[in-house]
């Protein structure tokens, strides 16, 4: 692979996040090292507090030999790349229809009051939002994601309080905000079988499969 | 009619009622209940005698799966079996590739999320016995970018099993050589059209193949490549350990087995379950999702597959059953089986006109009817929902979507015009009289 820039000022992947790309690269046939372009863009964007420069995709394309412009069109086709500066916390709230039918429009609201417009950054750096399709949680509408994490079953006092916290320093915690596991339905009476109970009845199952 | 009365009247109606038996289920920690680690799913019986299945050889898996009646789980819903028999049957000098498609982002969906991470094992068993049946020695899994932690958990339970010589090298001690990579996607919708998906695993834009040549022949890299779904491939290890006899007891006739519904939307308790195919879309709710909110009779519509799959008025939904058969004759389809409920309080204009500035948004932007009418489709919709349009434009955009239809070299031309169709053969009068306000 090429030398990393020397000088200080130009974006190069950490000694750290340089292992991780060196895996990337592994998991493909030799020749064919581009597959790995989005998990490089990736993890570079992630270096770089969230968003890609011209000067970083740039970077990309000449860490795997690759012409610039090849990486300029991946990191402008896939909408997970952001392409101006995000806040730390980056917030994406589903607003396609399974979630519009659960409320995400409160959300909305929530996010324009507080941050602002979308893609737009609070004077402090913190926070940014935008509005982006199926997150693919839509039983556990409506859903933000923040960063990485997913934040589920969303009420816009939960955002309320997951701002407040952000700003304030404080942990929050993800998943679901109404006490479920993960997509389960919310019902006192559902019976969840235990570890023990599984061994049992798979035991009893017939398997013609693999009987001799 | 209560729900109970009802369920007496549907008996002889060719449904298939009563709830799938605990037994019967495949996946057993579907909601993360226990863990998904390798002893935990072991326990749960995965791993069980896989090296035996393999033994058995390629054509006997692939003649179960044949005729176990498994069709496809990301959608299209083609029989499984019959896809992996296109195959070429020896190795020449191009490698065969399995690659899973677990991009999922069809609106509504939300079930191979919950196999990533809390069934990895099966998943991951699957990929092997599935690879192993298409002589494939590598496998990729392309998971949607925003599922993060998903892609973690899946990828500590594939270590998991390399460390436990499941896959790898001589994987399950069968002699079968056996790598499996997990790959990501970057937020395109347009990536889980297969051949979008292949380009998109080759390091480029996600923008779809013109077929032919097929995957089989021609895919990545242009090797000899599969594409199935997440479901698709974990299902099945439990066929073959419990025959495929078993699998089409349950179901229906041409929809056979079980399948994962994502309810959501308004019900009283949206949730991910796994049913046999064929139940009572009424059933269904009422019994896993808590039931329409405000009760039955407040049903308004269903979109009964995903976002893509034309929607049915309340009306048709009360004996409805839910496979690929029943569906299609009510020109919608079965889709993913994501199944979003939407009650009297909903403005299904408003929420179709969402859909279409969905595909708007996700248009790759190769094809021109698309790239064009997606943007022209949503325009109109958004002026229909604000009452903002004539009604002489009801019938010019029924004209553009059917020349969107088909005009497109993959689906999701179809995909941004059917919910608009829908729309208008259920729902005209609604979209009239808003207009002539």
């Amino acid at each position: 692979m090429n030398e990393v820039n020397k000088n200080k000022n130009e974006f190069c992947f950490s000694s750290k996040n340089k292992i991780l790309v060196e895996n990337e690269l592994k998991k493909y046939p030799k020749g064919r090292e581009t597959s790995a372009i989005i998990s490089l863009l990736w993890i570079a964007q992630k270096q770089n507090g969230g968003w890609l420069s011209t000067e970083i995709i740039e970077y990309v394309a000449f860490y795997l030999n690759i012409p610039k412009i090849r990486s300029m069109e991946i990191a402008t086709f896939y909408s997970m790349f952001n392409l101006s500066p995000v806040g730390k916390y980056h917030f994406q709230m589903c607003g396609t229809t399974p979630c519009m039918l659960c409320g995400s429009d409160s959300l909305k609201e929530v996010l324009s009051k507080k941050i602002g417009a979308q893609s737009s950054v609070t004077d402090d750096k913190l926070f940014s939002w935008i509005e982006v399709e199926c997150l693919g949680a839509c039983c556990n509408a409506p859903v933000i994601q923040i960063n990485d994490d997913y934040y589920e079953d969303l009420h816009s006092s939960d955002l309320e309080i997951i701002l407040d916290n952000l700003k304030n320093n404080k942990s929050i915690k993800d998943g679901s905000y109404k006490k479920r596991i993960s997509s389960e339905p919310l019902n006192k009476d559902l019976k969840m079988l235990t570890e023990d109970e599984i061994q049992e009845m798979v035991k009893n199952r017939k398997k013609p499969g693999i009987s001799a | 009619m209560k729900f109970k009365k009802w369920l007496k009247t549907v008996k002889n109606l060719g449904l298939v009622p009563d709830m799938l038996k605990a037994q019967d289920k495949i996946f057993t920690n579907i909601y993360g209940n226990n863990s998904s680690n390798l002893k935990s799913s072991l326990n749960r019986g995965n791993w069980d005698s896989t090296k035996y299945l393999i033994d058995k050889g390629r054509d006997w898996i692939i003649d179960e799966m044949k005729s176990s009646g498994l069709r496809g789980r990301g959608g299209a819903g083609f029989p499984t079996g019959l896809k992996w028999s296109f195959m070429p049957k020896e190795v020449k000098e191009r490698p065969h590739y399995l690659v899973v498609n677990a991009d999922e982002s069809e609106p509504g969906t939300c079930k191979d999320r919950e196999i990533l991470r809390h069934e990895p094992h099966q998943f991951i068993e699957g990929c092997l016995l599935a690879s192993y049946a298409m002589s494939a020695n590598a496998c990729y899994v392309y998971v949607r970018g925003e599922y993060v932690n998903e892609r973690y958990a899946l990828q500590k339970a594939i270590n998991e099993a390399y460390d436990s010589g499941l896959i790898g090298k001589n994987a399950c001690k069968s002699g079968w050589d056996f790598d499996m990579y997990v790959h990501h996607g970057a937020g395109a919708y347009i990536c889980g059209e297969e051949t979008a998906l292949l380009e998109s695993l080759e390091g480029k834009k996600g923008m779809p193949r013109l077929k032919p040549p097929f995957p089989a022949n021609c895919g990545l890299y242009g090797c000899p490549t599969t594409v199935n779904n997440v479901e698709s491939i974990a299902v099945a290890p439990e066929i073959l350990r419990r025959g495929a006899s078993w699998f089409s007891s349950l179901g229906k006739p041409n929809n056979t087995g079980t399948k994962l519904f994502c309810i959501s939307g308004h019900v009283n308790t949206p949730c991910n379950v796994e049913e046999e195919m064929g139940i009572p879309l009424r059933e269904l709710l009422e019994k896993h999702a808590g039931g329409v909110k405000g009760g039955w009779d407040n049903l308004l519509a269903v979109i009964p597959g995903g976002s893509s799959v034309p929607c049915l008025p309340a009306e048709q939904c009360q004996n409805l059953s839910m496979d690929f058969d029943t569906l299609k004759e009510l020109k919608s389809g079965l889709g993913t089986a994501a199944v979003i409920v939407m009650d009297k309080s909903t403005d299904i204009v408003k929420a179709i006109a969402r859909l279409s500035y969905f595909y708007k948004h996700e248009s790759c932007g190769q094809c021109t009817p698309c790239r064009e009418g997606t943007g022209w489709m949503w325009r109109v919709m958004d002026r229909m929902a604000k009452g903002n349009a004539g009604v002489e434009e009801i019938d010019l955009l029924l004209e553009v979507t059917k020349q969107v239809e088909g005009h497109t070299i993959c689906a999701l031309g179809d995909a941004a015009a059917w919910p608009i169709q829908g729309l208008i053969r259920h729902f005209r009068p609604e979209i009239e009289n808003r207009l002539k306000k």
